[in-house]
Formats: C-alpha cells, structure tokens, sequence
C-alpha cells in the first residue's frame, strides 16, 4: 500500500539511480526537509535545541564521519574522540587567531586540519587490520587528549587549561557563544548537516564509494582488481576525518561552548561514536542518523519518563536506564542484528507489501 | 653502581608486577575471544559486578536494598551478617557461573553465527545492563574489600636489596600475590586445558566450532563454561585492583588497560597476555621514568598503545596471534 | 526514603500545582558514574537541610524551598541538558558541581541572569566580580587551597620552607594543573623546590608517579586528586611509608571515601577544608529528627555527618542565607534570581548567622562586594584519624596568601575579559 512503485515510471538513467527512487519515499523525504527547515526552527526553544537537537544533529555528523571509515571502508577506528578534539581546538585557535572570518570557514577548516591528522593515524592501517588496527587509533586517541592538555600553546596559554568558544556570528546572526538564539544554531548546524549527508551519500554511492567497500568486503580481492588499498584507505581516513572534526569543531563551538580535551573529547567518546554506528547500521547513512538519535534521545526520554513523570529518585532512573538501554541494545541485535538501517529497510518491504503479503 | 640504573631496575621490576595485573585483565578477554570469537567488552564490567557481589555477600548486604527500600518504603539494609572470604568468593563464583548461563541462553544463543562485529556490540548492550544491575543491586558507594591479602612494601626485598645497593627496593606485597596467583591461576587453566575432558572440547572448540560439533562436542555447554571461567577471571582480577582502590566504579575502567596487552600479545593467546602484559607493564613503566620528566609526564595511556602499534607493524597479527593467511 | 516512591507516584498531580510559588534551588547531582561516591553524600546534604528548613521553620521566609534534583553523571554534556530543563523553572541559584559544566554555564548564567555558586570548584578567577558577574566562589578557592597548604607546611617546618622540597600529585587536566602557577609563585618567594607529577584519568596505576616520589624524597606532598585516584594514591603513599603528616590533599581529596579503603595506613592524612568536619552541630541533631527520622531524608540517612555531607549542608546554608538576605532586601518572599544574585554580592555571614542556623564554627566569616566574589580565602586542614575513622580540624580558618593569589586573578580574569569582550566593572 505503502512505497508503491506502480504508476511511478523512469524516464532516464538518473532518476533512475536517484537516493529515493520511490515516489512515496522521496515525499516523505521532503516533508522531513521541510519539518527541519522552516517548522522546527519557530516551535523549539533553548531546551529542545541544547539537550535535544544540537547533539543529535552533531552526532550524526560524527556517526556519518565514523560510519565512512568503519562502514564503507572496514576500517574499525576508535579515535573518534581525538579527532573531534583535534577539531574543536583547530577551531578555536582559529576562531581566536583570525576573529574576523567567518566562523563557517573556521568549522570547514578544522574539518580539513582534522583530515590531515586523521591521515597521519591511518598509515598504519595498510599493514594492520580487523581489530588490531584499533589500536593505532586508540593510541591516537590517547596520544591527542594528551597533547592537548600537555601543551598550553593549544588553549592560548589560559590558567584553566579550559577553552571557550567566544562570539562569532553569521550574516549577523549569532550562532556561537551565551546569547545565541534557539533557531540560530539549529539551523546552522541542520545546514551543515544537510551538506555534509548529502556529500557522504554521494561519495558513497559513486567510484570512490565503490572502491571503499570493496576494500571492506575483501582488501585483497580488491588490489587484484586493481583498486589501490593505499588511495582507498587513505582517503577514506581523510573523508572520515574532514566529517568528524567539523563534528568536534561544532561540538565545542556551538553545542558547549566550553570544552577540555580529556573531559569532553575521551575515551568514552570514542565508543558512544562507535556504539552509534553500529546500532543504526555499518555502511549505511540512515543508520548514522538513526544510531545517533538512539542513543542521545533515549536517555533524555527515558530520564523524563522515569523521573519527569513517574517521580523516581534520580539516581535509580540513572542506573534503571543504564539496564534499559543495554537491554534495548542486545534486543535489537537479536531481532535484527545488522542495525536499525535495516530493521528500517525490512519495515519497508513489509509495508510495501502490505495488507496483501502474499 | 650508578643511581640511574638502580632506579632503572626497580622501574623495571615493578613495571613486570604492572605487567602481570595487566596480563590478569586480558586474560579474561583472550579466553572468550579464543573459544567464541566474541570480543568480550563486557569484561571490564563484569570484574566490577564481581567485586560488588563478593564485597555485597561478605558484608551480608541486601542486594536491590535501595530498590526495595524506594518501592515499599521499608528501611532494609542489611541482613546482619558476616560470610568469611572464602565462602563469599565460592558464592561469587556461583553468581558468575549463573551470569554465564543467563549470558549464553538470552543472547549469545541467539545471535551464533553473526558477524565478530555484531557479538562485540552484543557486549557492549551487555556493559550496560551489567553496569545498571551491579548499581541497582549493591550501590554505587566505594567498599571496601577486605579479603585478607598483604599490602605495603616487601621489607625483605627492601632490606636485601639495601644490602646490595645502599638503595632499598620497592616492591608491594600485593604485587607479589598478584604474581603468585597469577602463576596459579594460569597453570590452572593450562592444566585444565590440556588434561581435562572439559578443557580439551574447549580447545576443539576454539580450533574449529563445526568440527568441534560434529565430534559431538556442546557447543552450549562449552561457551558456558568459558564464560564462567572469564567471569572467574573477572572476580580475581576485580579482587587485586580492588583491594588497592576499594570496590567501585572505576574498577570497569581497567579494561582500557587490557586494551594494548590483548592487541600485543595477540586475542587468541594466552602466553601472548601473559608476555604482552610484561613488555606493556615494563615499557610504559621505563618510558615514564626516562622519557615522561622530559615531556610533562602522565604519558602511560598512550605510551602503552603506541608501543603496541610498534610491534604491529612488525608482526600485524600481534605477538602471538594466528598468523594470518589471506586468500582470495 | 521511606514511601518516597509510592508517595510521588501517587501525589504526582497534587505536587505539580504549587510548585511554581517556591524556592527553587535545582541539584545538579551525580549519584552515578566513576565519581558518584563523591556525589552522593553531597547531593543528600544539600536536599536535606533545605528538606529541615521546610518541616523545620516553614520554608525560608515563609517560601518552601524545593530542590529538584538532575543526574550528571558527571557528564558536560548531561550538564546542559539539566540546566536547560531546570532554569525556566524558577531556579534561583546553580551549583554545577563539575569543572565541566561550570565553564559551559559561565556565559549562560550570565545571559539568563542566573547566579551560579562554585563552592571550591570551577573557575578560579571567578573570584573577579567585575568580570564575572554572575559567578560566585566564596568561600575559597583552589588558589587559596594551595596557598593555605604551604601555610600550613611553612607553620610545621618551623617557619621556613628554604630549601625544602614540595611536590604536587595531580589529576592530568585543567583541574590538577590550576593551582600550579599559585605554587610557583610561592615558590619563589618562599625558596622551597616545587616540581609536579601529573597522573592521567582514572588512576588506578600510580606506581611510576610513587616510585618517583620515592626517589625523589620530597618533604611535602599536595595532592588534586578526583575519583578512584584519591584511594590508590593514599594506598601508593602508605605503601612507601610516606609520612601521611607531610601528605596534604585538597578539599576533593579529604572525604572519609578517600581514606578509608586505605585503613590504618592512611592515620595522619590531612586536606584542607573550607568548611567544618565531623557531625557536632546542633543542625545534625535537627537533621536527624525532622528528616532522617521523618523518613524525608534523599538518600539512605547514613551519611549525615561525613565532610561531603557537610559540604552539601554548607553549600545549601548558603544558598538559603542568601535568599534570606534578598527577602530581607527586597521585602518580599517571592524572590527571582536576579534579586538572589544581588543578595549574594552582598553576603556577609557572620558567627552570628551561622550559630543562628545550627551551624557554629561551620565556616569562616567572610563579606562579599562585587569586586570580591571569593571571600578572603579562608581555609582550615583536617586531619584523619584512621582509629575513630574520623575528620577533624587541627587549625583555625586562616587567610590565603592575597600577595600571591590576588595578582593571578586579575591576570586570569582580565585574559577571559578580553576574549569575551566584557568590559570590567560594578554595575
């Protein structure tokens, strides 16, 4: 009843090949465009976007970066926390050194610092595979946070070892530092978001996504036919990279405006990343947004629920919603152990079907 | 003798003893990874869960008390009673021996057969879930655990090696238990390994699952039993740091530490976390007192991973891993 | 405790109505997570005393406080989220308790005209009202900590440090490093050797760092410590035999959790204190009777009396001595949080006050004006007593170093000023 294709023709290759060749879905694709776009941004206020939407928009900027390497490539990495670091003090010492560009610039050229970086702990991924090359990304995960914290040039030589993201706005509107508006930074990083799914689904989906997976599927295979390993990986940390610092860089700019290397870009980061990727799905783009929106909603929902509105002490919802979600967690791996993406993919071939499956 | 190099020995020593602590951690790792393919993310967790429940059993506290105590309004706290270590830490086994069973039949049962990517994500749904329980049961407070064992410094070793260099040594009794029980456990699980029943389907199993089965081998049974064993694994491990720090926690924490230990010594080896944990211990521990004055200090976490990554380059499938043969 | 579940779940709809003519002081707690055994103990302390003053006299002013509570975890990121969910409620006035969340809400509290008190933690040079509007961090903070350290080493060396050698242990991050450019200074002007040891979260593996000090044989160690850190440390120092006379932490660093997986060896272990210990004040008394006994206390009633206990009391008593002082100003019991801010740039607690709330001797004196947000710097040490397992004061509250600290933070705060683009000034 639903996703029907019949009625729907294509008259040319490139309708053909479009992200949603059915009509129902791209619709409904739109609709959601439209929500973000121009009815969001007048309903929420300063609770929805900071404890909600920003997060979630920014994860799923760092999920969609992630989910290039470990997804697309194969290539399992849990640096993620390190180089959202290196992004959001890329983009502070910029934000601080040049005050008069604009902070649009600073965020896509901590994207680029963190590319580089990110390249620079990949090489050894051409000799180290699987999970051993955790490891080298571990170490650049550890290696960076101390960096930071170790040298003071990084956070301009401040008596707190702390940074803070100071005023910058965009065609005069504010979008980093205390008197931002709700919508402001919303949309700004639901811009940056659009562009950078947009960027990931078309890359994916071309030559260079071909040859990461190809790579995933079977590194060997691939070299014989004549897929360069060195090119493909390299550029698959660079790609991931350039996403996941912009993701560090708003994190630390727009979302918390302050930030400490060890404290809000560590270890633990690294994982909930990961977690997100391979909740919603490897190699899939709907799943980075999914894996995201996961795990930053359902605590906020289940922490309302349990002590909002059934009055819990705080400290047993904490402890209730650490069971739920791991409960959650290994319930959806066993209905559908390849990710919300395709618990999602599944629901649609159902509803195509449906009421008449057989 | 120059000062240097007498310090530099007793760095070196205690960074062994480091070592084998290390070496404790991963070696729970190893043993499920081995016999399932499972990268048990859980095993950290699972050390803390393990530690709660001795020090919760010892102390005869009510497990859930502060569930009950929220629902029903009651004031329960304690059962008024004291179980002697030895029967706690027996008791413990039981509850990670149910754990396993609980582990096998609700989730790993379900998901044979998946991607090694997917039974890691498996653990870490299971992280959680521990996490949430081990809290709700027995609290988050720091405990302390009072099996009996030494602390301090070793005066014999102090005294000898004062003797010897007009610089006395420092080594923890603790480090030394540790080491001593390490050795036990490890022959204990080679022992059991090689000449029992139990132990020789165990490695069948690890060598190949459809062989292993159609010899007639439980696979069920068999992951049971490996993940009791981890879980008893946990519980020493969990009873050596927490007997420095009290129970809480952080103790889940430690698995970072196993982290470069496994990927040195290989996931699927056990003398591989033995030796891989002796040259981490060691090498983070000589790093920091040569070269950690020089930049700021504080450089074991990454020293750690960064000396992994040396010996990977050089040998991609870790010390002692499975080589790696790659077809097509 | 007792009955507080079924009691909510069933008087839901009648404790939502009115709700909104309260006091509102939100909690930013953490009971869960890698520090919640530090969290716990404060967090229940400063739910009670405001659960005493409403059984007790009625609310303050006539006003009942209310307390909601929001879990950290000691997470930044958990931090917004509670800030946002708890300021259009009415709240009065913040206590992030993390370092994190503090620097995150300076700008904000600023713009929402919110107070936000960081009681010994946070940004030092919060001490600078001119620049920092709306933060406070009476009574001292960790500049005065480690100045009264020294002090209180200086006094036992005899009262000289030349030539000694002190060494600071601390947590590798923007909290463990603040008080080293207030040490270097001293420093200089005491002549006594300084060097830091750096020790990287969590902290479980201390053994280098005590191997060194064990080489290196300093006459005084100062500790910053967090978490599982402090436990090990203390366990590392007693194992080396270290003199727990000449170790010292700092206030996060010298609660009864930190010394007592330790045992004996930990007898002798002092911390520094701006606040009193131990469980002697005529308010314990009340505590117990109108909330533990009551069954209204928020966590289990067994910490009554611990110093993060007394912490949350003391950050509580605060709080509500300044909304006293506002209703006082303002002659009205409704107050808002710019009314509260006002109040609490012109706190003066006096023995007075303090004896008045049950609480003698609990703190130091101390006035504060906008150019001041501190206090004096008033600290005490404490020592532990591993045989009674107890806290206790073995110094009067004493004045910082303002020669050595006061210069820092006009430094300090004057470098956030610029790169924030307020300009310094009372309003």
């Amino acid at each position: 009843m639903f996703y029907r294709e019949a009625g729907d023709f294509k008259t040319s290759y490139a309708e053909d090949n479009q992200t949603f060749p059915v009509k129902f879905d791209r619709y409904r694709y739109y609709a959601v465009l439209f929500m973000g776009f121009a009815i969001i941004p007048f309903l929420i206020n300063d609770y929805w976007v900071n404890a909600i939407f920003l997060p979630f928009l920014i994860y799923s900027i760092a999920a969609i970066g992630l989910n290039i390497l470990t997804g697309y490539c194969g290539q399992v990495s849990l640096g993620t926390g390190g180089f959202m670091a290196v992004g959001a003090y890329g983009c502070y010492k910029l934000m601080t050194a040049f005050p008069d560009v604009s902070i649009l610039i600073h965020v896509l050229l901590a994207g680029g610092i963190t590319g580089i970086v990110c390249v620079v702990f990949g090489l050894p991924s051409l000799r180290i595979k699987g999970f051993y090359l955790a490891v080298a990304t571990l170490a650049a995960q550890f290696f960076l946070v101390w960096l930071f914290n170790r040298v003071p040039w990084f956070y301009n030589y401040s008596a707190s070892g702390q940074i803070n993201a100071p005023e910058r706005t965009i065609f005069g509107i504010e979008v980093t530092g205390p008197n931002t508006e709700a919508w402001a930074t919303y949309l700004f990083c639901l811009v940056i978001l659009t562009v950078c799914a947009l960027i990931a689904r078309n890359l994916t989906r071309g030559m260079q996504g071909r040859q990461w997976m190809a790579i995933r599927d079977m590194d060997i295979a691939a070299e014989i036919i004549g897929v360069n390993p060195l090119k493909a990986k390299i550029s698959a940390f660079a790609v991931s990279g350039f996403f996941v610092g912009i993701a560090g860089a708003l994190f630390f700019a727009v979302y918390l405006g302050a930030a400490e290397a060890g404290d809000s870009f560590g270890i633990t980061k690294s994982f909930l990343v990961l977690f997100m990727i391979i909740i919603g799905g490897l190699g899939s783009i709907f799943g980075s947004f999914a894996g995201a929106a996961f795990l930053v909603l359902l605590p906020v929902f289940l922490k309302n629920v349990l002590v909002g509105t059934l009055g819990w002490p705080t400290d047993l919802a904490a402890h209730l919603e650490f069971i739920i979600v791991g409960g959650l967690i290994i319930m959806f791996l066993i209905l559908e152990p390849h990710g919300l993406a395709q618990l999602w993919r599944v629901a649609k071939e159902k509803l195509r079907l449906w009421p008449f499956p057989h | 003798m120059p000062d240097q190099l007498i310090f530099g020995m007793e760095v070196f020593l205690n960074g062994l003893m480091a070592g084998v602590l290390y070496a404790l951690v991963a070696l729970g790792f190893v043993l499920i990874y081995k016999a399932s393919g499972i990268f048990n993310y859980a095993q950290g967790v699972m050390a803390l869960f393990s530690a709660l429940t001795l020090v919760g059993i010892m102390e005869g506290q009510v497990p859930f008390g502060h569930l009950i105590n929220a629902i029903f309004g009651t004031e329960i706290h304690h059962f008024g009673w004291h179980v002697p270590a030895v029967l706690a830490i027996l008791l413990t086994m039981g509850v990670m021996v149910l754990l396993a069973v609980c582990v096998q039949k609700f989730v790993f049962r379900h998901l044979v057969g998946q991607e090694p990517i997917i039974l890691f994500m498996a653990t870490i749904g299971l992280a959680y879930f521990l996490e949430g329980v081990g809290d709700i049961m027995w609290g988050s407070e720091i405990k302390k655990l009072e099996v009996g064992l030494p602390q301090g410094i070793n005066t014999l070793i102090d005294e000898t090696t004062y003797g010897w260099f007009g610089y006395g040594f420092f080594i923890d009794n603790l480090d030394l238990v540790a080491t001593a029980i390490a050795i036990l456990l490890v022959s204990a699980l080679v022992i059991f390994a090689q000449y029992t029943k139990q132990g020789r389907a165990m490695r069948a199993v690890a060598d190949d699952h459809q062989a292993a089965l159609s010899v007639g081998v439980s696979l069920n049974f068999i992951w049971i039993m490996v993940w009791s064993v981890a879980g008893f694994v946990a519980l020493v491990a969990g009873i050596m740091w927490g007997a420095k720090s009290g129970v809480q926690f952080s103790l889940s924490l430690i698995a970072l530490k196993a982290l470069p230990v496994l990927m040195l010594g290989g996931f699927t080896s056990i003398p591989g976390a033995i030796i891989g944990g002796l040259i981490i211990g060691v090498g983070e521990k000589m790093f920091e007192f040569a070269v950690g004055p020089l930049v700021g200090g504080a450089t074991e976490n990454w020293f750690a991973y960064v000396l992994a990554l040396i010996f990977l380059v050089f040998r991609p499938q870790g010390l002692f891993g499975e080589k790696i043969i790659e077809r097509v | 405790m007792k009955l507080k579940l079924a009691s909510l779940a069933l008087g839901m709809t009648v404790a939502a109505a009115p709700a909104m003519a309260d006091l509102v002081f939100p909690s930013l707690s953490y009971r869960t997570g890698p520090f919640a055994a530090g969290g716990i103990p404060f967090a229940d302390g400063y739910a009670d005393y405001f659960t005493l003053l409403n059984e007790r006299d009625g609310g303050i002013g006539g006003e009942l406080a209310r307390v909601p509570e929001c879990e950290t975890a000691y997470n930044t990121e958990k931090g917004v989220e509670c800030y946002e969910a708890t300021k259009d409620d009415g709240a009065l006035i913040y206590q992030p308790l993390s370092t994190g969340i503090t620097y995150q809400l300076i700008p904000k509290v600023t713009a929402d005209n919110i107070p936000m008190h960081t009681m010994g933690y946070g940004r030092t040079s919060a001490k600078n009202g001119k620049v920092f509007s709306h933060v406070f961090n009476y009574p001292a903070n960790y500049w005065d900590g480690a100045s009264a350290g020294v002090n209180h080493f200086l006094e036992q060396s005899g009262g000289s440090l030349e030539g000694k050698k002190i060494t600071l242990l601390h947590f590798n991050g923007a909290y463990g490093r603040e008080p080293i450019p207030t040490l270097e200074a001293l420093a200089e002007k005491h002549g006594f050797d300084f060097n830091a040891i750096p020790i990287d979260y969590p902290g479980q593996e201390q053994k280098s760092q005590w191997l060194q000090i064990r080489r290196e044989r300093p006459d005084f160690i100062l500790f910053w410590g967090w978490g599982v850190m402090n436990q090990v440390a203390i366990q590392e120092a007693a194992n080396i035999r270290f003199n727990m006379e000449n170790f010292m932490g700092i206030w996060w660093s010298g609660s009864e959790n930190d010394v007592k997986p330790a045992g004996m060896g930990a007898d002798g272990y002092k911390s520094v204190q701006f606040h009193n210990v131990g469980s002697d004040f005529p308010v314990f008394d009340d505590i117990r009777k109108y909330v533990v006994d009551a069954g209204k206390a928020a966590g289990a009633g067994d910490q009554v009396g611990t110093v993060l206990y007394n912490r949350g009391v003391y950050a509580a008593f605060l709080a509500a001595e300044a909304a006293k002082q506002a209703q006082a100003a303002n002659g009205v019991s409704e107050i808002d949080s710019g009314m509260m801010r006002d109040a609490m740039e012109s706190l003066s607690i006096t023995a007075e006050t303090m004896e008045a709330a049950g609480l003698p001797n609990f703190g130091p004196e101390f006035t504060i004006s906008c150019e001041n947000h501190g206090g004096e710097g008033m600290a005490a040490i404490a020592q532990w007593n591993a045989s009674t397992e107890e806290w206790s004061l073995i110094s009067e509250f004493a004045p910082a170093d303002a020669s050595v600290v006061g210069p820092l933070i006009e430094a300090d705060s004057a470098a956030y000023a610029a790169e924030s683009n307020i300009t310094p000034g009372c309003s």
